[in-house]
């Protein structure tokens, strides 16, 4: 959008710095009651808290700040108290890596739970993995972050990085393997040009073809985009007997609504970034699919506890898609200070030995067992197909990819 | 479906999205014509208008069990006036407090305060519109109220599907386009916006109320952009309150393409640019011809007929002050 308003008029760009700028609107957050003269540590979040996406980031920011305040009332590390420090991403490479350096220069705070995009991702890990910060990220599903450029090849760039979540190189070969198992052969896919959006494409496509399946178109949309007649029109006359799109729902729910005014009467199936209830309100209609990592929250018990605490801690937004695994992720950040604020005199100074202490936390979180591989990825490689049923989302089928 | 029918479809699509710009772009020229501004607040006028038809909606108690003729004929007509009414509102006020207070200062100084006014009616809809009782919050899209017969309805000419959105929109340029030219031609209005673009000050001394005009340009340009309003939420079925930023400069776009100032220009070049679009998408082969490089496409046209003719597609308002 900057690039052609440049073209356009500078003033306009001016205009829109502005008015990017300022949204930031800032919600402070309250933790448990204060233990005396304890030390404080601090788990930061960055998450998109105001736009588009919000309704998923204010999810994350809740579910770890009930799982410090868990934390904080059963005295989980003695001598140390918890706080929150949420900062918001606006869903912004560059203002997530504000955020975080913000954060980087608080001297309190040992680890961070974030970030929603994988593409936000991208500029805040390398400010936090200088200043030696854990990062844990619920939703960042872009398979590049914990294995480098070269998947095929991997090395770990960061190894302050790891996820709670799976990541795409499962999610896209895990729905390909479900709609070949329907009999659907013809797929077109479009993604949002975004790192998500484009890797779980790629991964889709590789293992949708490997199967038998035909890509009969690939095309790409423009996220600040609301009219998709153009690409939708393109891609119908190539009989796809689905869409596969990757990005986020506020395009995925226009985007549906708009290929099944247009006559393009086949389902839309998505990644993780499309299963939130807003799909469903922009114009997600019933049949329309999505994956989304590990097992439905509700029908787990270990999740049910979750969902209970979360229900009394009277949050006003719901934990949305990723609530369990901010939880998990803020648990598995706290079970590593357990270990590395034991002897630390500041907080300043057990943040290596933080990162450290993550490669062997294993406990039984909200979404099953946690736990990271060589490479900082979570070792849960279950996944569940969620379909549009009567205005809702409903698991359709839960697996692990083998 | 063969390359013909694709390249109807693609046509129809272009024409319903030009409508659009077209409707939008009318507003930057009316203004820029009479008092040489950018109102670069006109987009977020066009987001007024939006949120103003889903306020009347809101008030007249969620209709939504309305049949089709009862819905096209009355509540699409009421959402209409009420968008109206809220944009044409705003834009007065911005016009009245943010413009002519400047009206002869520097010109880059109303430039600003456009800009400014932008800024604040974006953030002024995102943080105080879900605070009116029983609002949803305007943090992120709102869907909009869908008109039985219109949402979601096509039929098909040939091999090409025709939605019922994009008929609204067309026929509501097409209906605009006609009063439009009755008002500036045949209006005493109008033809006293003619004489003052051609010249404020003798204007003035033939006894025109130039502050008068200069509403009047503001009025219409706000009407024509709330109706635009009301289309964008019938087609993309949502609205947010960031919709007019790019909309706008969309729009913008085609009032330089068609020739600032010029108000056949900017439904011309609205119309060029929406169907430049489609076509790009559909017909420029490579990669180069995926909807990702569509702006492209459309701002590559805009810079050629800048190159080779300044004045836009249809010349755009010639002042001759000698």
């Amino acid at each position: 959008m900057f690039k052609r308003s440049f073209k356009l008029a500078g003033v306009a760009l001016v205009a829109a710095s502005l008015a990017f700028t300022g949204c930031g609107s800032r919600t402070e957050a309250t933790t448990g009651g204060s233990a005396g003269a304890a030390k404080v540590a601090k788990i930061g979040v960055i998450a998109p808290l105001s736009g588009d996406l919000s309704a998923l980031g204010l999810g994350i920011r809740n579910s770890v700040d009930l799982a410090i305040r868990q934390a904080n009332e059963t005295n989980a590390i003695p001598g140390w108290k918890l706080e929150l420090a949420p900062e918001d991403d606006q869903a912004t490479p560059d203002v997530g890596k504000n955020a975080a350096t913000k954060l980087a220069s608080d001297d309190a705070v040992v680890g961070v739970v974030g970030t929603l995009n994988s593409s936000v991702a991208q500029s805040v890990i390398p400010v936090l993995d200088a200043a030696k910060i854990t990062q844990v990220s619920p939703a960042n599903t872009n398979p590049t972050l914990t294995k480098g450029q070269d998947v095929a090849n991997p090395k770990r760039p960061n190894a302050n990085y790891f996820r709670t979540c799976t990541t795409d190189a499962v999610q896209g070969p895990f729905a390909a393997q479900y709609l070949l198992d329907k009999g659907i052969k013809k797929v077109a896919t479009i993604h949002d040009k975004l790192t998500y959006g484009q890797g779980l494409v790629a991964a889709f496509s590789e293992a949708f073809k490997a199967g038998g399946g035909t890509i009969t178109a690939a095309e790409t949309i423009n996220p600040d985009d609301k009219d998709y007649s153009a690409v939708i029109s393109k891609v119908k006359p190539t009989g796809p007997e689905a869409i596969y799109y990757g990005g986020q729902y506020p395009q995925a729910g226009p985007l549906s609504k708009q290929a099944k005014a247009a006559g393009l009467n086949v389902p839309l199936m998505g990644g993780d970034g499309i299963f939130d209830p807003t799909f469903i309100k922009l114009g997600g209609a019933d049949g329309d699919l999505a994956t989304s990592v590990g097992a439905p929250v509700e029908s787990l018990d270990s999740a049910k506890a979750f969902v209970a605490a979360y229900g009394k801690a009277g949050f006003s937004e719901p934990y949305a898609a990723y609530g369990a695994y901010s939880f998990d992720a803020a648990n598995a950040i706290i079970n590593a200070l357990k270990v590395s604020l034991a002897s630390a005199t500041d907080a300043k100074s057990a943040r290596q030995a933080t990162i450290d202490a993550m490669a062997k936390v294993s406990f039984d979180g909200a979404t099953g067992k946690v736990a990271f591989d060589e490479f900082g990825d979570s070792v849960s490689r279950v996944l569940t197909v969620y379909t549009v049923t009567g205005g809702a989302w409903k698991a359709e089928k839960t697996g692990e990819l083998k | 479906m063969d390359l013909l029918s694709l390249f109807f479809q693609q046509l129809i699509n272009g024409l319903s999205l030009g409508s659009l710009y077209a409707l939008i772009a009318v507003g930057y020229t009316v203004v820029y014509g009479i008092v040489q501004l950018i109102n670069f607040a006109h987009g977020e006028i066009f987001m007024v208008g939006a949120f103003g038809a889903y306020a009347t909606w809101m008030v007249m108690g969620q209709p939504t069990d309305w049949n089709a003729p009862m819905s096209i004929l009355v509540l699409l007509p009421v959402l209409i006036i009420g968008g109206v009414a809220a944009s044409v509102t705003v834009a007065l006020l911005t016009e009245r407090y943010a413009y002519r207070p400047l009206r002869n200062a520097p010109r880059l100084a109303p430039l600003i305060s456009a800009i400014g006014v932008s800024v604040f009616l974006q953030e002024a809809v995102r943080l105080f519109y879900g605070t009116i009782p029983g609002f949803p919050s305007a943090k992120s899209a709102i869907p909009f109220p869908s008109i039985p017969g219109i949402s979601g309805v096509a039929f098909q000419v040939g091999g090409v599907t025709v939605q019922m959105t994009a008929v609204f929109t067309v026929g509501a340029l097409a209906v605009c386009a006609v009063f439009l030219w009755y008002f500036v031609n045949r209006t005493k209005t109008g033809r006293a916006m003619i004489a003052t673009s051609q010249d404020p000050d003798t204007a003035r001394l033939m006894g025109i109320n130039v502050d008068k005009v200069i509403m009047a340009a503001f009025a219409v340009g706000a009407a024509l952009a709330a109706i635009a309003g009301v289309a964008h939420g019938l087609r993309y079925s949502n609205i947010d309150f960031r919709m007019g930023f790019l909309a706008g400069l969309k729009a913008f776009t085609a009032a330089v393409l068609g020739g600032i100032g010029n108000i056949n220009g900017a439904v011309v070049g609205g119309l060029v640019l929406g169907v430049v679009e489609a076509m790009a998408t559909t017909f420029i082969p490579g990669q180069f011809g995926s909807a990702a490089w569509k702006d492209v496409w459309a701002f590559v046209l805009l810079i050629l007929v800048l190159v080779f003719r300044p004045q836009g597609l249809l010349g755009a308002k010639v002042v001759d002050r000698a």
